[in-house]
Formats: C-alpha cells, structure tokens, sequence
C-alpha cells in the first residue's frame, strides 16, 4: 500500500505564485538527480512492501530528459518490487507534451499524467509566468490521449485576479470538453517571497475578494458535478473510478517515502521526515553520508489533530472510532462548543464528522475550532 | 561647610548629561577606570537602554583645588517633564546648576523650563556647552542663544566634552568658584529636604535628603512633617559609588537615611525631615502632593492572572510612589486596575517594567485625563474612567485640565507646528524668536489632547526639530462627550473616551475604520459603531468570513500546516470576546494610532 514521491526541483521559469522547492538554474540537475538515485539507494529498507503508487512532482518533472528519467526508473526497480505498482503518475507542463515524451513516458510504464494547465487564457497564463500558452493547454490532452494515456487529471487555478466570471465559467467548460478523468482545481493563493505577493505589496495586481472567490468555488462544484465528477476532497474531483489513489493515501495517513530535495516521508505510524529544500546542500549532504532530513516524532494528539486537518477536508470526512478515547471525547466537546454558524458547517454521521462541501472554503475555521489543545 | 558645594545639572534629553557626568565621576577619582560604565548613575536597565533618567540620584566626589580639599554633590536629576516635580525638589536641593547645551543642536524647550525653576531658586548657572567634539558643533552660535537667554558674558561659557575630557577640569574650578558654599546653621532644629527615595528589597525605602539645618545623628528619633510619621534613623551616610556610613551629618551636605520604611508611599518627595522632638517651626517650601496626570486601565491578558498582576503592581509601588491604582473591572476586560501616571513615558515605563521585571503581559486602555464633572444636582464629580462620566441627562458642565505648551522649532516648522497646535485645540499665547532661526511658541491647550500621538506628530512635522514642554494651568469648562464603541449593539466598555464635541464624528470615523482594520473577519457580520448616547456618530462593517482555508494542501507539509493551525488556535484564544466577537488585544489601543 505504500507509495514513493520523487520531487524534481527544477522548472523553465518560475511561476509567480509558486512557493514550492525549484530552481531554474539546470546546472545542478545532474548531480541533484545521481544523489537522488544514491538516495534511492540508501533508504530502501524503510520500506517493506511493494509499493501500489509512484508519484513525480516538482518543480517540473516533465523537464527530465530521456537518459535522467531513465536513471531515476533504474534505481527505483533496483531497490523495490515494482510489480504492484496500480498508479505512476508524472506531473507535467503542456509545453512539454511533444511526441517524444510522451512516448518516452508511456515506455517507462508512467500510467497517469497529471498536466498543470492552470487556465486556457494567454493573459492569465503570463500573468502567473506558466511556460505555456492557451494553444497548448487546448492540445495537451489530446496529445496524451494519442500516446495512449488513459488516465490525465488536469490542474485548473481560481481566484485568478483579472479574470471575469464568465472567464471562469469557460475554463471549467473547456477542461470538462476535454473529458479528463480526474480535475483538481486550487484557488491562488498569495504565499510570502513569491513574486506575485511582491506584486501585490507593490499594488501591481490586487487579490480578488473573498466573495467573489467564494462564488467561482460555487460555480466549480455545480458544474463539475453536473458533467458527473465526484468532489471528494476541497481540491480534488474525480469520475468515480478516477479518484487519486497516490494523494488521497497522505490524507488516509498511509505510509510514502519521498526522495529528492524537500520531499517529504511518512512511516505510517508517527515519524515524519523531510529532505533539505535546497539543492547544493542537499547534494553535498547525501554523497558525503551526511544529514540530508529532519523528522519529528508525532505524538498521539499530533496523529488526532492531523486526522482531523486532512478528515475534514475530504467527503469521507474523519472517523471518531480511529481515536484514543480520550481525544474522541475532547473533539465531541469542542463540536458541541462552537458557535452556531460554524456548526451549521458540519455535519456528523455516527462516528464521522465532516464539513458540507459547499462550506468547505471555510475548512481552517472548523478545524481550528475542531483541534484538540496541544 | 565652606568647602561644600551641591550642584545639579540641567540638560535636554540626548546633550550629554549622563557621559559629562560619568566623567566628573572620574576626574574625582570618585569611580575606578574598571568600574566605569555608560550612564553610571543610572541603576534601571531601562534608563540605560533608553537613555534616559527616571530617578534622581546623588553622588558625592572630593576634589582637590589651590590646596584646599572640596566636597562636591552632584544631584542628577529625571530630563522627562513627567518628571518635572522631581526635578524642582533636586534644583531646591542646590546652590548651583550647570546648564548644558548639546553645541550641535542648540537649546531646547525641556532646557529652558528647568532654568526657570533653578533661576526661582536663585541659583548660580554655570553655562556649559557639550559635545564640543563632534564636527558639526556650532559654538558660535549656540553661545549667542546661551548669551541671550542667560544674559551672561560669552567668556563665561565653557566649552567641554563628555566624551574626550576636554573641559572638565576647568568646570570642576567653576563649580567651586562661582557655586556658593551652603549656608545654614548646624545648631539650629533639623530641617532636611527629601527629593527621592529608592526601594532596596533588603534595607527597605533609603531616602535622599539635603540638610538645609541642623545636623542628623545616627540613631536619631526623627519625622516627616507632612505624613507626621516618626522613625528611627537606623543607618545615615553620604552617597558615593557605593552608600558610605556616617555618624552624623549636618547643614549643607547631601546624605541618605534608611529608618525600617517598608514603602514607598511612606516617603514623600519634598516632604521635611526633622526631630521628633525638638522640630523645626516650618517645612520647607514647595511642597507637593504628587497629582498622576494619565489615566488608564491595565488588565491581564488571561483573566485567570489577575492575582498575580496585584502582586506585580503592589511590588511596583514600594519604589515607585507616583505611580497609584485601584482595582477597576470592565465587562470587555475582566478585572484590572485603573491607574494613575506622571505622564505618557510613565506610564510607558510602567507598562515595560510589568513584562520586564514581573513578566506580566497586560492590555492597556486607551489613557485619559482626570475631569471634573458637574451634575444637574450640583455635585462635582472627578472623573477618571470614562465609564463615571455622568449621563448626559444630568450633566449640567465638565472641566478639562489645560496646560500651558512651550515649543522651540526651527522657523521652518513654525507654521506646521502651529496646524498641529490648532488641530489639537490650542490657542497660541506668545511667539519668541530666540535667534533668526529659533523660535519659541507658547499655546494653551487641554492636556487630553497631547496624550493622543501628539509627541510622534510634532517630531514628525518637524523632522525632529521641535522640542516640547508643558506645565498644567488648571481647569476650563469643555463641551465634551462621552464616545462609546459598540460591535454587533454591544457596547465595549474599555473603547470608550471622553473627547471634544467638535471632534465627535470626525474620530468617531476614524476609530471604526481602524477597528475595522484589526478585528478579523468572523463567521458573521460585525458591526462597528460609535456613538454618543443613543445617536450612532460613526459606522463601518467587518464583512462575514467567506474563505478560510489553504487550498494547497501536499503530502509533505502536514506538519507544517498542523502547527500553523495550532499556533492560529492558540491566538485565537489570547483574543478577548466581547459578545459573540472576537478583539485582538492592540485593538484596545487603536485610539491612539489613528493616522
């Protein structure tokens, strides 16, 4: 059941919003890639079984070239039992989508391509710096579909200043023509040192309220249910066979094992580690056998309070009868506190508690009030 | 007592007091080169970082001149005019003051209102001009300004500096040159002169006194005229670097006392030391019961610490007896204390040596002045809450205190200076140049109005070329108001001021905008209003929550995003609910950042 995460820190150009690990300086990728193989290498005992799901993200994992991909692929196959592996998902950029790769892709058995297409209009596309334009987020899909992808799950942003009502409502529609199994949909986010919140400070660009973010949420989970997608998680909507099996195993809290800069692992019990985000020092410390992460030990009102974080966030919501009694008890006592509004939020179905979707935007509130005291 | 000279010096903040003393202090001999630090007089780690002197001190040096061996008592007074009354007790404990003047910046409005008071006292003024060091001194003209208002020769005038040395010696010819000796009549009843008193855990209050007359033994049966409380004098001595004992002391000399005081309170600055039996016939002049000018609420942040802030408070007050409280409880803050201060820096520092010293994290309110209210029955109410102040419905008229404010600006900022002074309903009184390039304002204008960011305005508009003094003038009739703050219909008691009419719905404005900007979105509407009484002056609206939530939400950062929540959950909880909503903490000062 346990899953591996390969986290590619590298990318074209930088997305204005992105506040995760990368770099797009390339002179580092070869040596960041061995140490990721050495990596492989070393850690191929904390993990027993065989893996059921493979994940590469970034950065830009679709950046990789043939001979890289093909190390990487090596070292996996040496250190663990592929054979069970169900779902090998890429995360990849439509601008990457050539004959070429996608062929390359398909060869080294990656079943499920999950394309950052973000929006189908050139202005928002430069607005946020993405690689590629609206033609290529057009083309993207049926390119994979010809290399024989059948599974694709496709990336759309909300909350995309500038950007009409009716421009949102396109999107959704053109990302529902194009018939992808799986869509996940993130509304932008303004995180600190990243080039779109200096745009903000500067008043370059300005946030869009809260209404009307509320209102294209609205509007993406009517018309995604509509065309049959099931929303089983704030972010996240499947065709019902379709739903991420890789992602929703780190909101069950099932184990995964993530290699490379800032990747993140999980022992399935209460250890959690992760990797250097910085690429020099993350080479320098795995060839030098050196200390490559850091990990924290979860106590068992940790392991509650994350069960109720990710619980709350999914359809399923989270289940009472998986905690210590004690902290059942408390987290019954702080539903039973909360103000009116807020618990009309909720609703509670024997031993689970979960958040209305059409609420879910107000998921933080909840689970602050929801957490037990730490 | 020919060879005693008792001297202070009077400077504005930043021209060098505390360095041309530390100086003085080695010159003497009286500190060793090892034991010598920055500002030596000053005890409290707060004057250090501050630079400032909240307490007056007392240091005795010996010096050797043309063969005969000098005693010279330095009294180093608080610059801060919160301070002022301690200032005037330390000036009356002297013959002599050195006027010192920062050579690159010139003379300053606390300078010139502490030489009125030494030149009250007829003291000799020795003119000192400082920093003589530094490039951009100006001697020239600054000399012109000191010859100008002190009417002195320019030759008078010593040039030194603090810190390469330069000056010293010939100011310490000067000091007892043209300082007078004391006079005074060793046999005489005793008659001594308190001008502070510090708290000493183990030996209880020591007071500070200056012997006008007479002589105090050891072991003497002694009393304060004023509180008429009678004590033993268990331990006398003089003030060097460290207390030095004595058998006895007598006229004209500068000494400590320690008599079992538990208390501050017990002691009062410029109250008279004399025999129990055998007193002397009158006190000595200019004595006051110290009045707090400042008053504000300080509560604790968690309810649950309100014992523990009694305690801090009551320790507080044994070495601080200006500073005066009573239990106070306020429906938005739970139990507290109303308090009284000296003045805004007072109060500032009182609130710093809370977190400092007693680690006591407290909400303060929003500072008033003390009114006298009177009621349709006749009735003269003092008001120091906003929360006494009469009904409007039988209010017959309400009296503000005023001070009269001295400012010396550049000519530049004469005529920002003078918007500020209007806005804050002041009505200017006189307007000296001092030089082509300095002038000296006067305005009347009521003492509410400087403790709303009056002080960071003026330095602001004047790019820190103005300086500032004031002294209280009395009491005049007002047509004030009480504004209150309602969220969501309930009123918060603690937002609550007292405020000019006139100004009514122009801050009422600004006081919801800012609330409005630091209460946090909730799950509901919140209302913001200010009203006097039943007519709402002001509204604006914190719109209901509609988004809370980080939509990204990876497999790796579960931790981080569980301890950003955890950390959320525990501010939230520091949040003070008032009704069904939620006040962070700097909203209960927001009055007094209004921009």
């Amino acid at each position: 059941m346990a899953g591996i995460y390969i986290h590619i820190p590298f990318c074209k150009q930088a997305c204005t919003y992105c506040d995760f690990h990368f770099s797009t300086n390339q002179k580092l990728r070869k040596p960041v890639i061995d140490a990721l193989c050495l990596e492989i290498e070393m850690r191929q005992s904390e993990i027993n079984e065989a893996p059921s799901t493979l994940y590469f993200g970034g950065g830009s994992p679709s950046i990789l070239d043939s001979q890289q991909l093909n190390q990487i692929f090596r070292s996996l196959s040496n250190a663990f039992d592929l054979s069970a592996l169900e779902e090998v998902t890429l995360e990849s950029n439509p601008d990457d989508h050539t004959e070429e790769k996608l062929n390359l892709w398909k060869s080294l058995g990656i079943n499920r391509l999950s394309i950052g297409i973000q929006s189908f209009i050139d202005r928002d596309l430069s607005l946020m710096n993405r690689a590629h334009n609206a033609k290529d987020a057009e083309l993207c899909v049926q390119k994979a579909r010809e290399a024989g992808f059948e599974k694709v799950t496709i990336d759309l942003i909300y909350g995309i200043p500038n950007q009409s009502e009716e421009e949102w409502k396109s999107n959704i529609q053109r990302a529902i023509d194009l018939n992808p199994e799986h869509i996940s949909a993130y509304c932008l986010t303004v995180e600190e040192k990243t080039a779109l919140y200096h745009q903000m400070e500067k008043g370059e660009i300005s946030e869009k309220d809260d209404e009307v973010i509320e209102q294209e949420y609205l509007t993406l989970q009517c018309m995604l249910s509509e065309s049959g997608y099931v929303h089983y998680e704030i972010s996240n909507f499947g065709k019902p066979e379709h739903l991420a099996t890789h992602n929703a195993n780190y909101w069950k809290g099932l184990a995964y094992i993530g290699f490379g800069p800032s990747a993140h692992s999980f022992d399935g019990a209460n250890k959690r580690s992760w990797n250097i985000s910085n690429n020099a020092q993350y080479i320098k410390a795995v060839n030098s056998g050196g200390q490559f992460l850091d990990e924290e030990i979860l106590r068992p009102e940790d392991r509650s309070n994350e069960q109720i974080m990710t619980g709350l966030r999914r359809s399923t919501g989270f289940d009472l009868d998986q905690f210590p009694k004690e902290h059942a008890l408390m987290v019954q006592q702080n539903i039973n506190a909360m103000d009116d509004q807020l618990k009309a939020c909720i609703w509670q179905n024997e031993s689970h508690v979960g958040i209305h979707p059409e609420k879910w935007l107000l998921a933080d509130a909840v689970i602050r009030e929801i957490m037990i005291d730490s | 007592m020919k060879h005693i000279r008792n001297f202070c010096i009077i400077a504005h903040i930043d021209h060098g007091k505390s360095t041309l003393a530390d100086r003085l202090l080695q010159v003497t001999g009286t500190v060793s080169e090892r034991d010598l630090k920055e500002q030596t007089l000053d005890d409290m780690d707060i004057e250090r970082e501050r630079g400032i002197t909240i307490k007056s001190h007392a240091i005795q040096m010996d010096y050797k001149l043309n063969g005969e061996q000098y005693v010279l008592n330095l009294i180093d007074t608080p610059g801060h005019v919160d301070f002022s009354y301690e200032v005037s007790r330390a000036i009356a404990a002297c013959e002599g003051a050195l006027l010192l003047v920062d050579a690159t910046q010139g003379i300053e409005a606390q300078t010139i209102s502490n030489l009125y008071l030494a030149m009250e006292h007829d003291h000799v003024i020795i003119p000192v001009l400082n920093k003589m060091d530094l490039p951009s001194a100006m001697p020239e003209e600054v000399k012109d300004q000191m010859v100008e208002l002190l009417g002195c020769e320019r030759d008078e005038i010593i040039s030194a500096s603090g810190k390469t040395g330069e000056g010293v010696d010939a100011l310490l010819a000067a000091i007892i040159d043209r300082i007078p000796a004391p006079k005074g009549d060793p046999n005489a009843p005793l008659q001594a002169l308190i001008f502070d008193s510090v708290f000493n855990p183990f030996r209880g209050v020591i007071a500070y006194f200056r012997i006008m007359n007479g002589t105090l033994r050891e072991k003497d049966l002694v009393k304060f005229y004023y509180t008429n409380k009678k004590y033993i004098s268990e331990e006398i001595g003089v003030l060097r670097m460290k207390p030095e004992k004595k058998k006895e002391i007598s006229a004209g000399n500068v000494g400590y006392i320690i008599s079992g005081i538990k208390q501050a309170k017990e002691i009062k600055v410029g109250d008279t030391l004399t025999h129990f039996e055998k007193p002397c016939s009158e006190a000595i002049d200019g004595f006051e019961n110290v009045k707090p000018m400042v008053f504000a609420g300080i509560f604790p942040v968690e309810t649950d610490d309100f014992e523990e802030l009694r305690d801090a408070m009551d320790k507080l007050q044994l070495n601080d007896a200006s500073l005066t409280f009573e239990p106070e409880s306020s429906a938005a803050l739970g139990f507290g204390f109303r308090c009284g201060f000296l003045g805004m820096l007072h109060m500032e520092i009182v609130q710093e040596r809370l977190e400092r010293e007693f680690d006591m994290t407290v909400i303060t309110t929003v500072p008033n002045v003390s009114y006298f209210a009177t009621t349709t029955d006749q009735q003269r109410l003092v008001v120091n809450n906003p929360s006494d102040f009469p009904d409007p419905s039988r209010l017959e008229s309400v009296e503000e205190p005023f001070i009269n404010a001295q400012i010396i600006t550049k000519s530049d900022y004469v005529g920002s200076v003078m918007n500020l002074c209007i806005e804050k309903r002041g009505a200017l009184k006189n307007q000296v140049y001092l030089t082509s390039d300095r002038v000296e304002m006067s305005f009347e204008m009521p003492l509410a109005e400087i403790v709303f960011d009056f002080y960071d305005r003026l330095k602001s508009i004047s790019k820190g070329y103005a300086s500032f003094d004031y002294h209280p003038i009395g009491y005049h009739v007002s047509n004030l108001v009480k504004m209150d703050i309602l969220l969501n219909g309930d009123q918060v008691d603690a937002l609550s001021a007292l405020i000019h009419k006139d100004n009514a719905f122009h801050l009422g404005k600004k006081i919801c905008l800012k609330l409005k900007e630091l209460i946090p979105r909730q799950q509901f509407e919140i209302a913001i209003q200010a009203g006097i009484g039943a007519k709402i002056v002001a509204r604006e609206t914190v719109k209901a929550l509609r988004k809370d939530v980080t939509a990204k939400c990876y497999g790796g950062d579960i931790s981080r995003k569980r301890k950003l929540l955890e950390k959320q959950k525990k501010g939230k909880k520091k949040m003070k609910q008032i009704g069904n909503v939620e006040i962070p903490q700097q909203a209960f000062l927001a009055v007094l950042k209004l921009d």
